[in-house]
């Protein structure tokens, strides 16, 4: 147990020591934990707080701002839903709701599993290509899905997911 | 330090090796569309494939041509031949062109989508003749699919930078502004503010450190234009931004981008490293008296970061609340240092203007609003995409003559226009022009350039519930009237939703709508009532039904809506609230 957060507490030191900004904030240093890590540990704000001459409360203060950071470990897979406009209105909700059922959520949130982490995305970008998800970071829209439309899209968005939830690969 | 001749000669023998050499040069789109489309799938089945049957050939990964339909689009340059654009192309797909194309000569025509440059194919229609190419006028976007983001050369020999290098070697800062107040740009970020005129803020505080702050937060779902010129063609971009600087006599740039978007990050830092190795940024700039540095900073998941001052705050390291005004940005900006912000957008225009003056640019729009428009196509739309027309050309010829109308034999019920906060425009008014002014008498936002085509399958108050949820979730919370507002309007438009709603609701929306127009600190609260009112403005009848008849027309209603919660569980599953203002 000591050594695992020893473990992470040198972690969470490297990514400090390594962030890519070149103006180091409190920002840039939680952005760079969550690069590493996945998400913010308590012992994580103490040490932002330490390497940038802050505050715990200013750094408290700011992740709970942002809505990206979370403060448990996030499942082994993300999968991201955009519910954007666009998105929408070409069928973002029927994916979201197949989704939630096959994970078994309410709403965005974890499985008891630890296996996957289903966010709601405001929007991914991709708006031309919509709807679109992605999976560990991975945009993927019904065009890199053959092409497929309405029922039989949301069904292998779902087939897509499960793998992820069985641990089968989904190359 | 390298002369600015050599360095264009030099780009040029680069380009003329890749354009007019032996070996096939093989383009493929991916940006964020074509990354969702498989397009990083697609380069390494090419490149297998490639490499199976012996083939030279240049593979460059460029950014986003604009047709986003069309992804993942590859774009083959045979020797001798014009440039073939092949249409969603998946990884399966890649051995049999391959085969066809490069190790024969047969074009196929039956994946082709257009040709560009000298000759014609039988059988494969030139791109400039593509209704979607046909009435564009590319300015910010001239390079954009063109050519590889990663590579500096290209955008030299594509004419970069030589506006950089004819400003600090012929022009004085004051030449400068002076040209870009004849162009007549106005801010392409939202708020539509002549940008020599906030130049002119910037050049008359005093320095020596001063900041260009150029916004890539482009949280407004259904635009992506931003992040589509970092990803495509950076360096017009990072040129803008330098000329800004040496317009106004700033010292530091800072590309503020949201954290995640790996396209846009990655390869703005590439391009600010590469100006960097060739002097086109740090010290002495091309040999010039001026010095410029720059580099990106990143921001979390809030909307309102994108907002001027929460911006500078965000950069600071601190959560993007919006600061009061006054003092303005050029006077107190970010970490207290005079400052100047610009949208991406109205950067990545400055070069062109500088090149080709200030006249030329105004030439083009129309007389309240010059120059393009660079619109991003979502929703129920033939051909979804990313395109820049001249100001003045109505939003009918975009929608039906330009991106395709809308497919099924559909009709379009409402545009929404602007991001969340922009509302919603009927089809009745589509043949108002692309103006600043005379969409926003029309009660439509242009904002930075998002246009989702919804059609009559739609309903206005479903909408409008998705347009509040995403402004209450997104409010920063620092003054009531908007965090709260934001949240009590989403109440009601639920219970309108969920046809539970009750008479005075109406009423009360539109208290609590003024209210936060007149009491907000920034744009997020002044406008959140918008999308309500242009909703309300233009379908009353669908809120009548929710309201009133306890249906809603389309059905959409009936199907669950999942939005995040954010500072709202207490009050949803409260009784309605009674407010009393
Ligand atoms: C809530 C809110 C969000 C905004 N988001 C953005 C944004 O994402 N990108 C942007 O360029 N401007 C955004 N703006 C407008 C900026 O405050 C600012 O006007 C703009 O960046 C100035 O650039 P311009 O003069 O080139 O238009 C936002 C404003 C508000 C009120
Ligand atoms: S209006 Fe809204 S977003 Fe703007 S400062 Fe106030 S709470 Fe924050």
């Amino acid at each position: 147990m000591t050594t695992n957060q020893d473990d992470q507490t040198q972690k969470i030191g490297e990514a400090l020591a390594n962030q890519s900004a070149r103006t180091v904030t409190v920002l840039s240093s939680l952005l760079a934990i969550e690069d590493a890590i996945g998400y913010i540990p308590p012992r994580a704000i103490e040490q932002v707080a330490a390497y940038t001459d802050s505050t715990i409360n200013d750094v408290w203060g700011v992740a709970s701002f942002y809505t990206n950071f979370r403060f448990t470990p996030p499942g082994e897979h993300t999968v991201e839903v955009c519910w954007g406009p666009t998105c929408h209105l070409l069928g973002a909700q029927e994916i979201l709701q197949a989704a939630l059922q096959a994970l078994g959520l309410s709403e965005e949130g974890d499985t008891p599993d630890g296996k996957i982490s289903l966010k709601y995305n405001t929007c991914l970008g991709a708006c031309s290509q919509g709807p679109v998800i992605s999976v560990d970071h991975k945009i993927i829209g019904p065009q890199a899905l053959g092409g497929l439309k309405g029922d039989a899209m949301v069904q292998r968005i779902i087939e897509i997911i499960s793998q992820l939830k069985t641990g089968a690969s989904n190359a | 330090m390298p002369d600015f001749e050599e360095l264009s000669q030099e780009s040029q023998r680069r380009f003329q090796e890749l354009e007019a050499g032996d070996k096939p040069w093989i383009r493929v789109g991916t940006a964020v569309c074509g990354e969702a489309a498989g397009a990083f799938q697609v380069i390494e089945a090419l490149n297998a494939e490639l490499d199976k049957r012996g083939i030279a050939a240049n593979v460059s990964a460029v950014g986003c041509l604009g047709l986003c339909y069309a992804e993942t689009l590859v774009d083959i340059l045979k020797p001798g031949k014009p440039r073939i654009f092949y249409k969603n192309v998946t990884p399966e797909m890649v051995p049999g062109l391959v085969e066809s194309y490069l190790v024969g000569d047969d074009p196929r025509q039956d994946l082709a989508l257009a040709s560009f440059g000298d000759g014609s194919l039988e059988g494969i229609p030139r791109l400039e003749d593509l209704p979607m190419w046909s009435r564009q006028v590319r300015i910010a976007l001239r390079n954009c699919g063109h050519i590889d983001p990663l590579d500096i050369y290209q955008y030299i020999a594509q004419g970069g930078y030589a506006a950089l290098n004819k400003a600090v070697t012929q022009m004085e800062p004051a030449d400068v502004i002076k040209e870009m107040q004849d162009s007549g740009l106005r801010g392409r970020g939202g708020a539509a503010f002549p940008t020599g005129t906030k130049w002119s803020f910037l050049a008359r505080s005093p320095g020596p450190l001063k900041y260009i702050l150029c916004n890539c937060e482009e949280g407004d779902p259904g635009a992506y234009n931003d992040k589509g010129i970092l990803e495509s063609d950076p360096h017009s971009l990072i040129e803008g931004a330098i000329l800004a600087g040496y317009a106004t006599s700033a010292s530091n740039g800072v590309v503020f981008i949201r954290h995640g978007h790996e396209g846009p990050i990655h390869r703005t830092m590439r391009a600010i490293e590469q100006a960097y190795e060739l002097g086109l940024l740090g010290d002495n700039i091309l040999g010039s008296a001026f010095s410029f540095h720059m580099e990106v900073s990143l921001t979390g998941d809030s909307y309102v970061a994108g907002e001027e001052t929460a911006l500078m705050e965000s950069i600071e390291g601190k959560r993007a609340m919006p600061r009061a005004r006054p003092p303005f940005p050029a006077a107190y900006g970010v970490w207290g240092i005079p400052s100047n912000i610009n949208n991406i957008k109205s950067l990545s225009y400055v070069s062109e203007i500088i090149s080709r003056g200030g006249e030329w640019f105004a030439g083009i729009g129309t007389e309240g609003s010059k120059g393009t428009a660079i619109l991003c196509l979502s929703g129920n739309i033939a051909l979804p995409g990313m395109i820049e027309v001249p100001m003045g050309i109505t939003l009918r010829e975009v929608i039906e003559d330009v991106v395709g109308g809308v497919p099924g034999g559909r009709k379009v019920k409402f545009l929404q226009t602007g991001g969340p906060l922009g509302g919603v425009l009927p089809a009745d008014q589509m043949d108002i022009e692309l103006d600043f002014g005379v969409m926003s008498q029309a009660g439509a936002i242009l904002g930075s350039g998002g246009i989702i085509v919804a059609d009559d399958r739609a309903c206005a108050v479903n909408m409008t519930r998705l347009l509040v949820a995403f402004c209450q979730y997104e409010s920063c919370g620092k003054c009531f009237p908007c965090r709260l507002g934001m949240t009590n309007l989403i109440e009601i438009l639920e219970r309108i939703a969920r046809f539970e709603s009750r008479p005075q609701d109406m009423e009360l929306m539109r208290t609590i709508g003024q209210n936060m127009a007149a009491g907000s600190l920034c744009g997020h609260g002044q406008l959140g009532w918008n999308p309500v009112q242009s909703a309300l403005r233009s379908f009353p009848g669908d809120f009548a039904a929710h309201m009133e008849e306890k249906r809603c027309p389309t059905g959409q209603c009936l199907a669950p809506v999942f939005t995040p919660q954010r500072t709202r569980s207490r009050w949803t599953s409260a009784q309605p609230l009674e407010l009393r203002f």
